[in-house]
């Protein structure tokens, strides 16, 4: 029987260590594609400065990416050693995006990553370039099937439950990776990254214009990001709305959170622009709407609706119902495999299956569940409503706040005015924190807003976790808490010090030089070891 | 034979290529990271020893990470029973691991002494660790483990973290370790001249013998070990759960399949010859002739354990009816069968481009290259 503690202490452990890996993934993601585009340049017009342009962008984005493949680590390992039921129960499905993602992905990542470091004198340009779009695509095409394998959890498709076998098993792979939520979450998510290596670039350049350092470098590369963020931008919030409108059907419970929405209401319903929810009560307190807003956005017409907690709850007790004899069945199938009169009574409440497991949290043997179980465990589909209600507010303000400032900084890069603009130059350093945490917000949206389960509808989360004694669950959080703050402080000081070295410059601060100038080909470096140092 | 139980079995031989890609990849840049401070004297020679395999050790971690992940996607039951069970030696195992590529990245970054001291400490603990414990895991498969499964299959583990590191456990350990020294000596031998090359050669030839001595001790222990053999089974390629299996014990059973199919010697035998080989062609200089053979010599120790197993997976000793098998917990045939398809176009693949990037890097690292060159690692 699992012990409560130990599944919260999974959930903090799970939630510590995807937010931090989640720190340095968006900027890998986007970073890669921005040293694509720059050496892109670089190759087609021969200036090197682009290539300078890119060894220093590169040089940061290995501090970053070392980081990101580190702790990625820890997210293979967890689902075994943490959530080992969900993990068996749901692996014949998960696992298999997560080794196409190894195979298809990490492995061209990371050898084209070591290519890049060291290959800059070893590989035409030509051959170099190519390998750098390798890196970023490599990326990406992890990106793609870590997020189908997570829409599997949100919008369970192409599995179907097995009772000889005790597990859900995959009914059709095109049902899996073809999802809609995989597809605008993929999208909405990789793009996301783009707009954080957007803003970083953009932030750090800023700097250097505001302290007239490395001024070539810095308006070149805010121009290319900025340029590259504010499409970006715009493609993450247009995708944003597609998840909400594919998630508003495959997800009720996680929509009612998101909107506050405690009681059903007809069309057009207003949307809460801030309240206070307050779970235990089902209201919102102090609310602020707007008359017809929230049918728009979800369904995408003024006569739509979508239910409220309310009803989502009676809905819930209906199938936690239906789901109990579902267990039970299973309990007498996992004995007799063969038992006829079991597996027909299984095939008839299948459906309900997962909510038959939701309510053995209160009651282990379900066939005594009483009506009050059945009812708390009702109210427990439904997630936590605040913080799911203002992580979603604060993740769509913080991306419209960021399509502004790349509307304005492109505005005054492509009218070469933006060194006179000091204001927004501080403007942008200081924005760089603001895509990491809308990424981070964006996190809780999806995952809290997915509570009870870890699979939407069909294994809740309290019997994912694995069977350990809470000592286990302390020894590995203080181990990972301690680590990963040796490992960020190591990180950002070795990211700070690169920033403010700025880009290798042998021949002295070549700020002045004409771009086009012509260069010696220091012919010395032919070794093996050259790296990012020459020039 | 049912086609499900021919998925069954190529997963199961897959299994196998991919665990013995991850020693020798991984284990090899875990063997330079583990001599580091011995071959590499001052701070110049250790930067030669760790760009050798600088631009290569981030891609063949992806073999560990497909390694697990491929566990994962085809035999879920023993990646949630192994992963979970092993819980503290798993996280030993991730944490020293995630220290690795920090210790690459971030190691030469500073002059300062002290940073650098820590980071190669910081490899040597990440390369022993790892292969210590990857050992010791197939140590603990040859004398079970305990744990059971409730009626839906919650797994639970009942023994402690220290049992894992029992004599024959640590014995394997061993073996894999000084296997993964041998690699990582002969790698560096590959890659580098002079005082290096020589320190490294003293370890090309200290480790076989080791290992030698060990796998031949290993086998007589495993000789008069209790086996597992299965007594009644819903049988292959059958959908099943570990709950409906007989199990016995007796001595010596996992000589029988070597008794059965006598060809499958050839395996230790394999083993053996790779190490013997390898550790003369380490005496004779030709140290990339010793790197194929000790990537042999892994392959047959792995392919060894694995037959000796077969069809056991993860034997349970606490409930040896429960234990598990190919047959009953590799994933769905549909999912078998996909995940055949990717790896058959992927695996290809990667090790069409892998072998390109070693062949752009080939060649020495020159000492007053990795000087010139303040980004190197």
């Amino acid at each position: 029987m699992h012990d409560m503690t130990v599944v919260d202490l999974s959930r903090w452990q799970f939630a510590v260590t995807v937010l931090y890996h989640f720190l340095f993934v968006p900027l890998t993601l986007g970073l890669s594609f921005l040293l694509a585009a720059m050496e892109t340049v670089y190759v087609v017009n021969g200036k090197e400065i682009y290539k300078r342009i890119t060894q220093f962008w590169g040089k940061l984005f290995l501090i970053n990416f070392a980081l990101g493949v580190a702790t990625g680590l820890t997210m293979e390992f967890q689902f075994g050693t943490n959530w080992s039921f969900y993990s068996s129960f749901v692996g014949d499905i998960f696992g298999a995006p997560l080794a196409i993602e190894g195979l298809m992905a990490f492995f061209l990542e990371a050898t084209f990553v070591g290519m890049m470091v060291f290959g800059w004198d070893r590989l035409k340009r030509g051959q170099h370039l190519a390998v750098t779009f390798m890196v970023a695509l490599g990326s990406n095409l992890s990106a793609l099937w870590i997020l189908i394998a997570n829409s599997f959890m949100q919008s369970p498709q192409g599995a179907t439950f097995n009772p000889t076998t005790m597990r859900m098993e995959l009914s059709s792979f095109a049902q899996l990776i073809f999802s809609h939520d995989a597809q605008a979450k993929f999208v909405h998510t990789s793009i996301a990254g783009y707009v954080t290596g957007a803003i970083f670039v953009a932030g750090i350049s800023a700097w250097y214009l505001l302290k007239g350092r490395h001024v070539e470098l810095a308006r070149r590369s805010f121009r290319m990001a900025v340029l590259f963020g504010v499409l970006a931008t715009a493609g993450v919030i247009t995708l944003g709305d597609a998840l909400g409108f594919v998630g508003g059907q495959e997800q009720p419970t996680k929509l009612a959170a998101m909107e506050g929405l405690w009681k059903s209401e007809p069309a057009p319903m207003p949307f809460n622009l801030i309240a206070f929810p307050d779970q235990k009560e089902q209201v919102n307190h102090d609310q602020l709407q707007v008359p017809g807003a929230l049918s728009l956005l979800v369904t995408h017409s003024l006569d739509g609706t979508v239910p409220g907690v309310d009803q989502l709850e009676q809905q819930a007790a209906q199938r936690i119902r239906n789901g109990i004899p579902a267990v039970e069945a299973l309990q007498t199938l996992s004995s007799q495999p063969g038992d006829a009169a079991a597996l027909a009574r299984f095939r008839a409440h299948e459906k309900d299956l997962g909510y038959g497991f939701l309510v053995q949290r209160y009651a282990p043997d379900v066939s005594k569940a009483t009506g009050a179980q059945i009812s708390k465990a009702a109210r427990d589909s439904i997630p936590e409503v605040a913080p799911v209600f203002w992580s979603f507010r604060l993740m769509v303000a913080m991306g419209l706040s960021m399509l502004a400032f790349f509307v304005l900084a492109v505005i005054y890069s492509l009218r070469n005015d933006i060194e006179r603009q000091r204001w927004f130059l501080k403007l942008a350093v200081w924005m760089m924190p603001v895509p990491f945490l809308a990424c981070e917000v964006g996190w809780l949206v999806a995952e809290l807003g997915r509570q009870p389960w870890t699979v939407y509808g069909v294994l809740p989360t309290w019997m994912s976790a694995s069977t350990h004694d809470v000592g286990y669950m302390i020894f590995s959080l203080v181990g990972f808490v301690g680590l990963y703050t040796v490992f960020i402080i190591a990180e950002m000081y070795l990211m700070l010090r690169a920033i403010r070295k700025g880009p290798d410059q042998p021949h002295g601060d070549d700020d002045d030089l004409r771009d086009d100038a012509p260069r010696f080909n220091d012919s010395s470096k032919s070794g093996r070891m050259a790296g990012y140092a020459e020039v | 034979m049912e086609i499900y139980a021919v998925f069954q079995i190529i997963w199961w031989l897959l299994l196998g290529v991919l665990l013995s890609a991850l020693a020798v990849m991984v284990g090899m840049d875990m063997g330079v990271g583990t001599i580091l401070r011995y071959v590499g004297r001052t701070d110049l020679e250790r930067r030669v020893a760790l760009n050798i395999i600088g631009p290569h050790w981030e891609g063949n971690q992806v073999w560990f990470v497909l390694g697990g992940g491929a566990v994962f996607a085809a035999f879920p039951l023993i990646y949630a029973t192994a992963f979970s069970g092993f819980y503290v030696v798993m996280l030993l195992l991730l944490w020293s691991m995630i220290m690795r590529p920090l210790g690459f990245e971030y190691r030469s970054k500073l002059p300062s002494v002290a940073w650098r001291n820590t980071w190669d400490w910081s490899l040597f603990i990440s390369g022993l660790v790892p292969m210590v414990v990857f050992g010791a895991a197939f140590g603990n498969l040859f004398e079970g483990v305990p744990f059971h499964f409730s009626w839906n299959l919650t797994s639970t583990y009942t023994g402690s973290f220290l049992a894992l590191f029992n004599p024959f456990a640590i014995l394997c350990g061993l073996l894999s370790a000084s296997l993964s020294v041998f690699m990582g000596s002969v790698t560096v031998m590959n890659g580098a001249e002079g005082a290096i090359y020589d320190r490294a050669r003293i370890l090309a030839r200290t480790a076989p013998v080791l290992a030698i001595v060990l796998f031949a001790v290993g086998g007589f222990w495993v000789h008069g070990m209790q086996g597992y053999a299965l007594t009644s089974s819903p049988g292959a390629g059958v959908a099943q759960t570990p709950l409906q299996q007989g199990v016995a014990l007796t001595d010596g059973a996992w000589f029988t399949n070597f008794h059965t199919h006598s060809l499958l010697w050839l395996l230790p035998g394999l083993g053996f010859a790779g190490m013997l080989l390898g550790l003369l062609a380490a005496v004779a200089r030709r140290s990339h002739l010793a790197w194929w053979l000790g990537a042999l010599a892994w392959v047959g120790v792995i392919g060894t354990a694995g037959v000796a197993l077969f069809p056991f997976l993860l034997p349970s000793s606490s409930v040896p009816a429960q234990s598990l098998t190919v047959w009953n917990s590799s994933s769905s045939r549909l999912t078998l069968t996909w995940m055949v398809g990717f790896a058959a176009v992927f695996v290809p693949l990667i090790l069409w481009y892998t072998s390109w990037a070693f062949y752009v890097m080939r060649g020495k690292v020159k000492a007053e290259h990795v000087a010139a060159d303040e980004h190197a690692y």
